[in-house]
């Protein structure tokens, strides 16, 4: 093999940096600015309508006297098993979450199997044993379902689509754009354990950890917060799940959604040690890191305590904290008090974090 | 996480700026050479708590930012080859070259991929015996003995197929460069704590003479900084130009001899393109002669190449300490770090990434 | 510039200088580490880790004895603002 480098493929002409893609790129996936941008420029440019536009993680819509939420999403995770969880677990309680976090009980699942040539069945027998389990224990019937295979090398091992379904409760109304100034900020717990369990049994990156995913299914915690209000209350604003992108890409889509800004303080918002110590250790910053079973809730100030009682007493709200307030100034915008007195900028990453050296 | 969270105590820190403000008579002009360094500066919010006694300004200690736009250039012809796997810390996939960065080079079929350590890439290089490895070799002195050690650890298990694109910049040529400068306003520095854990500090203390100008070796946690920032006021309202060890439980005068060993016998001293300042001499290392089968710029017969970089950006003043990120008409505007025209709104440590980050509200 | 954490030694692996490693404990994750430049480093002291590499051992009763000062202005300046 020759190693003389081939003189044309080294021509440069103009200096501009890179401007614009016009190729998908792995950021484009992260749910940082790329998605955002990719969403806006592609999709909502042409599916637009009053449903889709609200941007909230489930569509809600009423069907005969009832409001239905109605949701989507696909699992693409390497290793398929990973400490606390696997693809099929997750691909149950991140539909679930989804539709709980418009204050729905979910009650049926649709699964698609895109399966790649030559995974061994016994992987997928254990998908699916993990999946039952997972939908059993969460109260939900897997009801539908599809099984693709692609060649070799087109797929990775295993990506499950879902579809749910789920029934609101009448008189409860959530959305993304409901945040007022002067409401305030839950989080259920903490932040980072489900990425960090994923970055330490990555190849490159592998580190001992006893970090065990979050992975887990939200609506009994959210059932506990709606029955600590009185029926109809619009006390939760809204509620979102801090999956990919971490919880600094849940603010800001918030803020964003309802024009307000959000102001956190950095010392409210709770990160297990060994999550910062694999920060330190990366060079990367726990609020964009991923969770799979923790939730954000906007609420009327005057009911967050009652609200945040509520959380506590629920195993998977144990360490759930006030981390914030929506404010007037700076709409649109994240900021996070340090514990130096200064504030910073919490914005959304271009794309995937990525370990640093600098 | 002990040696760090003592290190945040903000008592400690409020004290600290007491004492720099009641010892300050007029505004002290101090460069943080190190990103790090910039980076805790804007992360805790620093500037604003000496404000009225210290002007910070941000060096060019980033070699993400001060990689030469030519250099990712040849790192993504390298990539795009047939067979070749290449490898790199996280920081340089986002950097744009001269039309594209490395993460779009992997979108269009290169097999680029991130590693912690350059030892993961001569691992890599192991077990892929068939494919040509590369890792792009960048950094400070902080990284060059581990970088080199790869190289030396190839070279002793007879790879063959691995090899290092080489883009090291040394600190105290950049520094002289600054002094040197006519528009100079750097009164005194923070020397780069994790830099001279390796090389110890004997060779600023030549600047601090020569220049009159002090010098203090700082770490990276913001009670380490205000320490260092303490440390360059007391010296210079008393008129001492000295160098001073803030540092001391990770730096010794002398250093890290082991590590500086494994560095001379890789690396030797050449000269240096800086992106956004400039060719510097003797302001860099490469792979000695004896280890030229492991340089890519060799193996792959890398012509030289020479881009522009664009004329809007003001980089050198930035990275010189001369102008602040907002002084400049593209910042925020045209420059973002979704579309960074310069180097120093690319990596998170960029002086105009920072700024970005943390004071674009202010 | 340069990314460096310090991490506790857990165990000592390898008799050979330029392979021997450890395994270091960055408050609860583990990683294994190369010890190439810092021999002198033994189980239970920090070390300053950077791209796999320790590049330094940190020297404890050098922290301390400069932390000391750094904890009593502190303290001092605490009591000032109760005051």
């Amino acid at each position: 093999m020759s190693k003389l480098l081939q003189r044309e493929e080294l021509v440069f002409t103009c200096p501009l940096p890179v401007a614009a893609h016009d190729r998908i790129v792995l950021g484009h996936g992260s749910g940082g600015r790329l998605s955002a941008n990719l969403l806006r420029d592609v999709f909502l440019r042409r599916f637009s309508n009053p449903v889709l536009d609200r941007l909230d993680d489930q569509a809600v819509f009423p069907i005969g006297g009832s409001q239905v939420a109605f949701t989507t999403d696909s699992f693409v995770v390497q290793p398929l098993f990973f400490p606390g969880g696997d693809i099929g677990s997750l691909a149950i309680h991140g539909t679930v979450n989804d539709l709980a976090m418009s204050g729905a009980m979910p009650l049926y699942i649709g699964a698609a199997f895109i399966v790649e040539e030559g995974l061994p069945i016994e992987t997928l027998r254990r998908v699916a044993e993990s999946m039952a389990v997972a939908a059993e224990s969460a109260g939900v019937m897997i009801v539908t379902g599809d099984t693709k295979v692609v060649q070799r090398g087109k797929g990775d091992g295993v990506f499950i689509t879902t579809t749910g379904i789920g029934i609101v409760p009448s008189g409860i109304r959530m959305s993304a754009n409901a945040v007022r100034p002067g409401d305030v900020v839950i989080l259920s717990g903490f932040i980072g354990d489900h990425g960090i369990a994923i970055l330490s049994s990555r190849e490159g990156l592998q580190f001992d950890t006893t970090i065990l995913s979050d992975s887990a299914p939200l609506h009994g915690l959210v059932a506990d917060m709606l029955a600590a209000l009185p029926p109809g209350s619009d006390a939760i604003r809204c509620m979102r799940d801090p999956t990919r992108g971490g919880l600094s890409s849940t603010l800001n889509e918030l803020a964003d959604a309802s024009g307000v800004g959000i102001q956190v303080v950095e010392a409210k918002i709770p990160v297990r040690d060994q999550v910062r110590g694999a920060c330190e250790l990366l060079g990367l910053d726990p609020m964009y890191v991923a969770n799979e079973g923790k939730l954000v809730a906007v609420v009327a100030p005057e009911a967050a305590d009652r609200i945040l009682a509520a959380m506590r007493k629920h195993p998977l709200g144990t360490d759930a904290a006030i981390i914030g307030t929506a404010v007037l100034g700076n709409p649109g915008m994240v900021t996070m008090k340090t514990a130096f007195g200064s504030t910073k900028i919490v914005d959304l990453l271009p794309g995937d974090q990525l370990p640093r050296i600098c | 996480m002990r040696y760090v969270d003592e290190y945040r105590d903000p008592a400690i820190a409020m004290a600290l700026a007491g004492q720099i403000n009641r010892a300050s008579t007029k505004p002290w002009v101090l460069m943080e050479v190190c990103g790090g360094q910039t980076h805790t500066l804007m992360r805790y919010g620093i500037g604003d708590l000496i404000a009225d006694s210290v002007e910070l300004v941000h060096g060019p200690g980033c070699p993400v930012c001060v990689t030469p736009l030519e250099m990712i250039d040849q790192a993504i012809a390298i990539a795009a080859r047939p067979d070749t796997i290449f490898t790199s810390y996280g920081d340089m996939l986002r950097v744009p070259g001269s039309r594209r960065d490395l993460f779009q080079a992997r979108s269009e079929g290169a097999d680029v991929r991130i590693v912690y350590s350059p030892m993961d890439a001569v691992q890599i290089a192991r077990a892929n015996p068939s494919r040509e490895v590369v890792f792009f070799g960048v950094g400070f002195e902080t990284t060059a003995p581990a970088n080199a050690m790869a190289v030396w650890q190839a070279r002793r298990q007879c790879l063959t197929n691995f090899s290092m694109l080489v883009s090291h910049v040394l600190v105290p040529p950049a520094m002289r460069l600054i002094l040197e400068s006519p528009g100079n306003r750097v009164q005194g520095f923070i020397a780069p704590g994790h830099v001279c854990a390796i090389m110890g500090f004997r060779e600023y203390e030549v600047l601090a003479s020569e220049f009159h100008v002090p010098i203090v070796v700082g770490g990276f946690e913001p009670v380490d900084l205000l320490e260092a920032i303490s440390m360059l006021v007391v010296q210079l309202e008393s008129g001492r130009a000295e160098v001073e060890n803030q540092y001391s439980r990770s730096v010794d005068y002398l250093g890290n001899r082991p590590a500086q060993n494994i560095m001379r016998e890789v690396f030797t001293v050449t000269d240096r393109k800086w992106r956004g300042i400039g060719e510097i001499g003797s302001s860099g290392l490469r792979l000695r002669d004896e280890f030229s089968t492991f340089d890519a710029e060799k193996v792959f017969r890398l012509e030289p190449l020479h881009v522009e970089e664009p004329r809007e950006c003001i980089s050198a003043l930035v990275l010189q300490g001369r102008c602040k990120p907002v002084q400049c008409a593209a910042f925020g505007t045209t420059c973002t770090p979704m579309h960074p025209l310069g180097a120093p709104m690319v990596s998170a440590e960029g002086a105009c990434a920072a700024w970005y980050q943390y004071k674009r509200h202010v | 510039m340069c990314l460096a954490v310090p991490g506790r030694v857990v165990d000592l692996t390898g008799d050979d200088p330029a392979f021997r490693s450890a395994n270091v404990d960055f408050c609860g994750i583990r990683k294994s580490i190369n010890l190439a430049f810092t021999p002198e480093a033994v189980v239970g002291d920090y070390v300053l880790v950077h791209v796999g590499f320790a590049i330094s051992r940190i020297d404890a009763s050098e922290a301390h004895r400069t932390f000391a000062y750094l904890k009593s202005i502190g303290a001092l300046s605490e009591e000032g603002y109760a005051a």
